[in-house]
């Protein structure tokens, strides 16, 4: 119990003296671009507890995991074909390398023109980004499956299926994990982008409107919403991840002893 | 005697050209039903190979494998294969119990008969009660012989083995030898047995094919006489054993000593 409270303890003294050091440095609040923290927390409150979480919050998460949700499938199923399929692979790769080098935001222009100012623009270009992490970690995953794991599936005779769902994925999925982890903080900055960009609502339109019309404690509001979603969003992906490759970071673990002793 | 696997002027070469590999010359030889047979053989001689071409992971060549009379032109239903490397050929991802009825979904077995058999199996191999633990929670002799219950589990008429004991203690290694002779006489399927340890094939087999240098041929195929059931000292104190021993020692040191110098003298003598 005392050393559960010994690391609660030292993973907020941080995140305690940054409120406290903001609040201090803004308590005079002779900058207007730095407002007073209390105005900053008074806004949150009004803004976020709850006034706007149907309004405003809800809408951008919604978008966050559409879009999200259409990278992860399509990366992963693309991923799967086209690490298995070296011809399939070769035929594409210049053209994967060259969109994923184009930044996401010069997309959305293209897409705003095809698309319109609708929230399927904003899924498509979210989807668009985050697409490539998950994508590329899926290849690279499946290519790298361990070739006495495939001759095991193919001497017992395993079904198609069961090869995929039960010898590839998994063994491609610690990858898998690395290019999701990714996509997520693509998937978060592009949804900010496109909300400021073309938005009537949703976080990333809300701060960028607080600050056009000089609301700038409920900019800052928005800012540490923003935050907080990123924070929460990433702390249900490693739980998540702790809990399905659980077996990978027992396996590292002895593997890594046996390296050691041999 | 039926043979079970019967291997006709088989080889193998990678590439081709000037930079072509020729792994397996041509080997000849049969496996009778229900016989423990080893091949045993220089390092590099492609050993490998020849099992990758009988368990139909590799095409031959030249010539072929069949069994059962059927020739090998894929992975058969009736052959189970126990690779060297446990920690690989086990997946970390699913359990004990999972990994040993992984196999037999692809046979269509029932749910509660898979999950069965992998018991009876796991049990047939003296491991009891870790059906649920993964793979990387058990030591390296356990993990091999959940290897083995996993080929156990499929239920084959030839079971294959690719060095199965090469990276085990002495300890262990001796009780798996002993583990899989008895699932040989209980279970009376057909065994071959790639080694690189003279003592282990002597010990095991009923007979031993000994092979050259690459590319491979049959150099000779020993009987082994010895009784059974064999016991790991016992049967080690026994004057035949030494000699056969020493007749495959002498074998494998000859087929050594005409690669270093050139290939063409030991190649005639094989051919001769």
């Amino acid at each position: 119990m005392t050393r559960r409270l010994g690391i609660i303890g030292l993973e907020i003294w941080l995140p305690v003296a940054l409120v406290i050091v903001w609040w201090a440095a803004t308590r005079d609040g002779d900058s207007p671009f730095f407002p007073p923290l209390s105005e900053i927390w008074e806004s949150f409150r009004e803004n976020w507890l709850f006034e706007r979480v149907g309004s405003d919050l809800v809408p951008s998460v919604l978008l966050f995991v559409e879009g999200l949700a259409i990278a992860v499938v399509l990366g992963i199923a693309l991923g799967l074909v086209l690490g298995l399929w070296p011809l399939g692979r070769r035929a594409t790769a210049p053209t994967i390398d060259f969109l994923r080098s184009i930044p996401a935001p010069a997309l959305i222009s293209v897409m705003i023109i095809v698309l319109g100012f609708g929230q399927s623009m904003k899924v498509a270009a979210i989807a668009f980004a985050s697409l490539f992490p998950v994508l590329l970690n899926t290849i690279d995953g499946v290519r790298g499956v361990d070739t006495v794991q495939t001759d095991m599936a193919t001497v017992y005779r395993l079904r198609r299926s069961d090869r995929i769902f039960r010898v590839v994925l998994p063994a491609a999925s610690p990858q898998i994990f690395a290019g999701l982890r990714v996509s997520l903080a693509v998937a978060l900055a592009v949804l900010v982008f496109s909300e400021m960009l073309a938005g009537t609502d949703g976080l990333g339109f809300f701060i960028l409107y607080s600050q056009e019309t000089y609301q700038i404690p409920a900019m800052w509001s928005g800012i540490i919403m923003l935050g907080l979603l990123g924070y929460v969003v990433n702390l249900i992906f490693v739980v998540a991840e702790r809990r399905i490759m659980r077996w990978h970071r027992g396996w590292r673990a002895t593997a890594r002893d046996a390296g050691g002793a041999s | 005697m039926t043979n079970e696997l019967e291997v006709r002027g088989l080889a193998k070469t990678y590439g081709s050209g000037p930079n072509a590999v020729h792994a397996i010359g041509d080997l000849t030889f049969d496996v009778r039903q229900g016989e423990f047979l080893c091949i045993v053989g220089p390092s590099g001689c492609g050993k490998t190979t020849l099992l990758k071409c009988l368990s139909g992971l590799l095409r031959p060549s030249a010539g072929s494998a069949a069994l059962e009379g059927k020739p090998i032109d894929g992975p058969p239903d009736a052959l189970a294969l126990v690779f060297q490397d446990y920690n690989r050929s086990l997946l970390p991802w699913m359990s004990i119990a999972r990994n040993v009825a992984l196999p037999l979904l692809a046979q269509g077995v029932g749910k509660a008969e898979r999950r069965a058999r992998a018991t009876e199996a796991l049990e047939s191999v003296g491991l009891h009660d870790v059906g649920d633990l993964y793979p990387w929670q058990l030591s390296g002799g356990m993990q091999q012989r959940a290897a083995i219950a996993r080929a156990l589990a499929y239920r084959p008429r030839l079971l294959l083995m690719d060095e199965p004991f090469a990276s085990v203690d002495a300890q262990t290694r001796s009780d798996l030898e002993d583990l899989v002779l008895d699932v040989h006489a209980r279970l009376g399927i057909t065994v071959v047995f790639v080694t690189h340890d003279i003592d282990e094939s002597v010990y095991l087999a009923d007979r031993i094919v000994v092979l050259t240098h690459r590319p491979t041929r049959t150099a000779e195929i020993v009987d082994v006489t010895l009784p059974r059931p064999r016991d790991q000292i016992r049967t080690k104190e026994m004057p035949e054993f030494a000699q056969l021993r020493g007749h495959v020692v002498r074998l494998i040191r000859a087929q050594r000593l005409g690669g270093e110098q050139s290939a063409p003298p030991a190649l005639a003598a094989a051919e001769a």
